[in-house]
């Protein structure tokens, strides 16, 4: 189906139901339960989800098919949400013009950092490309670009946001002051009352979650492709391949670039979702967070990437909004003293501390399952005495980080 | 005039003349050894033949055409296919795609962006790879894991991946080279096979005078980079100048 094999496609069909029935599958708690704060199937987080989903799918076929670990994807997601931004202050808040210029852009930086970096292999390409996005990061907050042209291009430690003087040259009198896909307002929603439950079904996320799938897609046909074997094949053994009589620049630049259209179209939906940048989405903490997610998840795999991306966007929501008096009703059941020292071990932990929690689980993922959430299923499932998901060799080999 | 065509070539890695005026000719449709003592610059000479080394001065034509400045994989793609001392697979692969790899390059050329169609598609190459591997008798292990053969099979996965690109000149870099004396028979064997029933040229790199001599039709002995003398295998073998050059190295 769809130029699929049987098991990609019921896959794909998991991804698709999934993701259209977020709101629904997310919120599993009832509204005035005590776990409600462990619902994540809000707009704001599922939209992470998806957004970051994508970012990661993109990575993967660098880092996953290649082994070539790019440590600056975040400077194309700033990329693309400055394109995002700039395309409101030209023209208007239609995102059929923001989401496009967010993919051009973040192409053709890709095919300018891409051609560069890759001139080096190993742990010398993960450090330029670490240091075009550290450069890229520098001229995007002290508006290095606005200070060349007199203006202002990235708008520096403010951001880039919208003003009543921008020329908005397509923009209606009194036209949609939010954006909108055809005067559809992403910011619409609509909330389903059922039982003691409460849904949420918001257009903002519907667009990322129609992104998202359309971006997995793309990525089991690369992954299916010649083109994703040659990719298999530079990871493998580069020599050979140069021997076999294959040029391997190209295959790495065109991974490099896919990957960076990937960050660009998800800088384009976080800018969609939220018409406003800053300089500190190229910071480098957010490209090892793209790592961070394609590792938890499973570097290689195809579902993988998805899932790190969802498990740190939910540790980051929900852990850290965990705070003492939350433990203390949890382990009110003890006796007093006892309670006291559950609280203050875990305390380190919650709030602000979720980072602790974010390195814990990836310490314990690494160690004990190189594959990633992905191996750890596939654990499972064998343990209940399932077949097949074990089999194919492309996604079920377990490729440890590089 | 050969196939390959070598001629005049020299190289200096600092005050060491690692070939001094190489003059070689490999012609079409034989199989042509190339020997000498441990330093006589065969690895050298191979290393110019497939790209990665540039002389200093003298020509190297293959079929007609300079192969010097050129990539390796611009080498390959006119077809000169290399075997390596230590097999140089696609580990992490399977055996099928380590065969449809090749396929690939020789359809498509250096690179094609053939990124939405699916490899279970392509009919033509799918046939062609397992032909080969049935060629080999290897064709019940195409769904393993290529790091998992055994040395014989890596050895042998190789040769299949250079012969699937139907090459005019094969060229194996000491293809025995620390295999125990059960595996060097298989290869032997193997490269014979090879010879007798697609009759591919090739050029042997080779230490070991059993593998030349059960094998090539012709021989060039070099010794401290230069051609010695070149002959038919029974000349060499009682040829003085031969042993002067191996006894020499071995009163050393």
């Amino acid at each position: 189906m769809l130029g699929l094999n049987g098991k990609d496609f019921r896959l794909f069909l998991i991804v698709c139901v999934m993701a259209l029935a977020a709101p629904i599958l997310l919120n599993p708690f009832p509204v005035d339960g005590a776990l409600a704060q462990f619902n994540a199937g809000y707009p704001a987080l599922m939209q992470a989800f998806a957004i970051f989903g994508i970012l990661a799918i993109g990575f993967n076929i660098l880092f996953g098919l290649t082994g070539y670990l790019s440590f600056g994807h975040a400077a194309f997601l700033g990329a693309g949400s400055y394109a995002a931004v700039w395309m409101y202050k030209l023209f208007n808040y239609n995102v059929i013009f923001a989401i496009p210029a967010s993919i051009i852009v973040a192409g053709l930086l890709s095919v300018l950092i891409g051609y560069v970096s890759l001139r080096r292999s190993g742990i010398y390409f993960s450090i330029l490309t670490l240091a075009f996005a550290q450069m890229m990061y520098a001229i995007a907050y002290s508006d290095l670009l606005g200070r060349f042209f007199g203006t202002p291009i990235t708008n520096g430690e403010t951001g880039l946001q919208v003003y009543n003087s921008d020329p908005q040259f397509l923009l209606a009198e009194g036209g949609l002051a939010e954006p909108h896909l055809f005067t559809l307002n992403l910011n619409n929603l609509t909330k389903i009352q059922f039982g003691g439950w409460e849904f949420t079904f918001e257009v903002g996320y519907y667009l990322c979650a129609i992104f998202l799938i359309l971006s997995f897609y793309l990525s089991i046909r690369i992954f299916r492709s010649p083109f994703g074997m040659m990719l298999r094949a530079v990871k493998s053994n580069q020599n050979r391949m140069n021997y076999t009589g294959l040029d391997s620049k190209p295959y790495m630049l065109a991974a490099f670039v896919i990957s960076g259209l990937y960050a660009g179209l998800a800088g384009g939906l976080m800018a969609a979702m939220d018409p406003l940048t800053g300089g500190e989405r190229m910071f480098w903490t957010a490209s090892g967070e793209i790592v961070l997610m394609s590792i938890l998840g499973g570097a290689g795999t195809l579902i993988g990437p998805v899932l790190g991306a969802g498990a740190i966007k939910y540790m980051e929501k929900i852990v850290s909004a965990l705070n003492d008096n939350i433990l203390h009703g949890w382990f009110a059941w003890m006796p007093d003293g006892m309670e006291n020292v559950a609280v203050a071990i875990l305390h380190p932990f919650v709030g602000k501390g979720w980072h602790l929690t974010l390195g814990s689980v990836f310490m314990l993922v690494v160690i004990f399952l190189p594959g990633g959430i992905v191996e750890g299923g596939q654990r499972i499932g064998r343990l209940f005495g399932r077949k097949g998901a074990t089999q194919t060799p492309t996604d079920a080999t377990t490729t440890p980080a590089e | 005039m050969g196939i390959l065509e070598v001629k005049g070539v020299n190289k200096r890695f600092g005050g060491l003349q690692a070939l001094g005026d190489v003059n070689l000719s490999v012609e079409e449709g034989t199989v042509h050894a190339i020997i000498g003592p441990n330093g006589a610059g065969k690895s050298t000479l191979l290393n110019v033949l497939v790209g990665k080394l540039i002389p200093d001065s003298g020509s190297v034509m293959f079929d007609g055409q300079s192969v010097l400045g050129r990539k390796p994989f611009e080498i390959n793609q006119m077809g000169i296919s290399r075997v390596f001392q230590t097999p140089e697979i696609f580990a992490d692969l399977t055996v099928m795609e380590n065969i449809m790899i090749p396929c690939f390059a020789k359809r498509d050329g250096a690179f094609r962006m053939h990124a939405i169609e699916s490899v279970g598609h392509e009919k033509g190459i799918i046939e062609q790879a397992e032909q080969m591997l049935a060629d080999v008798n290897m064709l019940e292990k195409h769904e393993m894991v290529a790091s998992s053969l055994s040395r014989g099979d890596k050895r042998r996965l190789e040769m299949a991946m250079c012969l699937v690109q139907d090459p005019k000149l094969l060229l194996l870099d000491e293809p025995t080279a620390g295999m125990a004396r059960a595996d060097t028979e298989n290869t032997i064997n193997l490269l014979k096979e090879i010879r007798t029933q697609r009759g591919i040229t090739m050029a042997i790199i080779e230490h070991d005078m059993n593998v030349v001599f059960s094998l090539a039709e012709r021989i060039t002995v070099l010794a401290q980079g230069t051609p010695l003398v070149e002959d038919v295998p029974e000349k060499i073998k009682g040829h003085p100048k031969v042993r002067e050059a191996y006894l020499g190295e071995a009163q050393v």
